[in-house]
């Protein structure tokens, strides 16, 4: 199959909503550009496509975009919404940082957890958000999703997580780091616990994410052209001084090279976790 | 020793001077035999592994190996290591619980390799199984930090029970310079971004990431080795009175608790 080889989207917010909104034509209307295929595309067809252009790109979603999206209407029961780390280290700007990223995404954290029903089914959600932080992980992301694994694990229940993060957040330096073994321990007594645990990966899953509970689901399904991946392409890049591969990162490589379950179109998402969450119902030992 | 700067302990970390893993292995074991390959693709010259004696108590010890020569370091990827050399590492650790016997891993990279191969083969994956069969290891770990503690790549052999730091190791999420490039896009500000990440061995003891500081005043020398042989028996010996559950159920209490406000 020849893969369309995406650019990267430029970081703004991107504008959405919810999957009923209505399409019209108007000649006035906004639009924003394909970075695939370099399209004007309506606003309202794209949301009535779910932020996918039809080109087949897939635009990034915000948590609570992707929760509307994915979730049965008004299912979804937030879990530690408050939930904030601390400046743990005093980095220069950080608190800085943190406020006005609070007020330009109207979220707390860069992750957001809850239960909820995918076509009926229910299961423990977290969303990670690429416009907050590009998704880092922090000590309050980390521990909201440990707790909704110790939630999980207590209740009998499988777990759904979509990711997108940068990956451990520097600005809080090991403690950033140690939320990997903290969620990796987590996700460890859930699955002993013969729980199901399914990971969503989107664009992007990057570094310490990756590199831990990104990668430990007993199925892994990813977005199409997401990119995926430890180290970052630049990195790579200057470190091998060679140009790399075409499609080098994308959900389709780590596909060939055995790394994902499948590439899931946004338009299946919901039936492809709803059945398999169905197939794995009864679970717990 | 006090008064150095975090910046010039990262110099003393990555200092090709240094004891590396190997030097640790040979003087502070007897009988070590090295154990090759991951059974999957390959062998890995960056992580070395085996079976060895720790005061006549059968361990199983893994160090990251940077190498002395030029020769050698290039050999060892300069103690980067691929998906396989923690794919070994997990083999043998899940050796090591099969006939429950301690594992003891030395620690020194600048992180996990950064390449087209390690992408492809999984560097990501590699490090989050390890993080996760660590977790749960029905046996005792010990992890010591003796050089650069680098991100993930360092975190997939440290998920340990007792994590301990040289006075001159460091820890840390990315590279001084690393930080300074995204944060000021400016990577000749390393210095001050050494600092604001608080990577010394005394800046991780005091955030509860490590249980003690390991000091370098004899540093290479036979007493050195000795001390510290003697401290890792002692502190597989106050691990032996805990039962297995009991064990894996305090290593999960102690990275729960880190950070905690």
């Amino acid at each position: 199959m020849q893969l369309p080889q995406f650019l990267k989207p430029k970081n703004e917010l991107e504008a959405g909503g919810r999957q009923s909104v209505p399409v019209h034509r108007d000649e006035n209307e906004m639009t924003k550009q394909c970075p695939n295929c370099r399209r004007q595309v309506p606003l309202s067809l794209l949301w009535s496509r779910h932020n996918t252009c039809t080109c087949g790109y897939h635009f990034r979603m915000n948590a609570r975009q992707r929760v509307n999206f994915l979730t049965d209407e008004g299912s979804f029961q937030e879990l530690d919404h408050d939930l904030v780390g601390e400046d743990v280290l005093g980095f220069p700007g950080y608190p800085a940082k943190l406020e006005t990223t609070r007020s330009a995404t109207g979220e707390v954290e860069a992750v957001l957890c809850g239960t909820a029903r995918i076509n009926g089914e229910p299961c423990c959600l977290f969303v990670m958000d690429p416009y907050f932080m590009m998704g880092s992980m922090g000590w309050a992301v980390g521990e909201k999703i440990t707790r909704l694994f110790e939630y999980a694990t207590e209740h009998g229940m499988s777990v759904v997580g979509c990711t997108v993060s940068g990956g451990a957040r520097m600005q809080e330096g090991l403690v950033s780091l140690m939320q990997m073994a903290k969620t990796s321990a987590a996700l460890r007594r859930h699955s002993d616990a013969g729980l199901f645990y399914l990971v969503l990966l989107t664009d992007p899953t990057t570094g310490g994410v990756m590199a831990s509970f990104a990668m430990d689901g007993d199925v892994i399904l990813a977005e199409p052209g997401a990119t995926i991946g430890f180290a970052g392409a630049r990195v790579i890049e200057q470190t091998v001084r060679k140009k790399l591969p075409q499609g080098f990162q994308k959900a389709e490589f780590l596909l060939e090279h055995g790394f994902v379950d499948a590439v899931v179109d946004r338009s299946e998402q919901r039936e492809t976790i709803s059945l398999l969450l169905n197939l794995h119902r009864g679970g717990g030992v | 020793m006090a008064g150095k700067t975090s910046y010039e302990r990262v110099k003393a970390a990555r200092s090709a001077d240094r004891p590396t893993g190997f030097d640790y292995v040979n003087y502070i074991f007897s009988d070590f035999v090295e154990l090759h390959g991951d059974r999957r693709f390959g062998d890995d010259a960056a992580i070395v592994g085996g079976i060895a004696r720790l005061s006549g108590r059968p361990v199983t010890v893994i160090a990251i190996e940077k190498g002395h020569t030029t020769r050698d370091r290039m050999a060892r990827n300069f103690g980067m290591p691929h998906p396989e050399g923690y794919r070994k590492a997990l083999r043998l650790m899940q050796q090591a619980e099969k006939f429950h016997r301690p594992v003891i891993c030395f620690v020194d990279t600048a992180g996990a390799y950064c390449g087209i191969g390690a992408e492809e083969r999984g560097q990501g994956q590699a490090i989050a199984e390890n993080l996760v069969a660590m977790s749960g290891l029905k046996t005792p770990i010990l992890s010591v930090l003796i050089g650069e503690g680098g991100s993930g790549g360092a975190l997939a052999l440290a998920v340990a029970d007792r994590v301990w730091m040289l006075e001159n190791a460091v820890y840390s999420v990315i590279s001084p310079e690393g930080c300074a490039s995204i944060l000021w896009k400016d990577a000749a500000r390393a210095e001050e971004a050494a600092s604001c990440l608080k990577l010394t061995a005394h800046d991780a003891l005091e955030m509860g990431i490590t249980e003690e500081v390991i000091p370098e005043d004899q540093l290479g020398t036979p007493a050195f080795y000795d001390d510290l042989a003697y401290k890792l028996t002692q502190a597989l010996a106050s691990l032996d009175d805990l039962t297995v559950e009991q064990l894996v159920a305090a290593r999960y209490v102690r990275f729960r608790n880190i950070g905690q406000p």
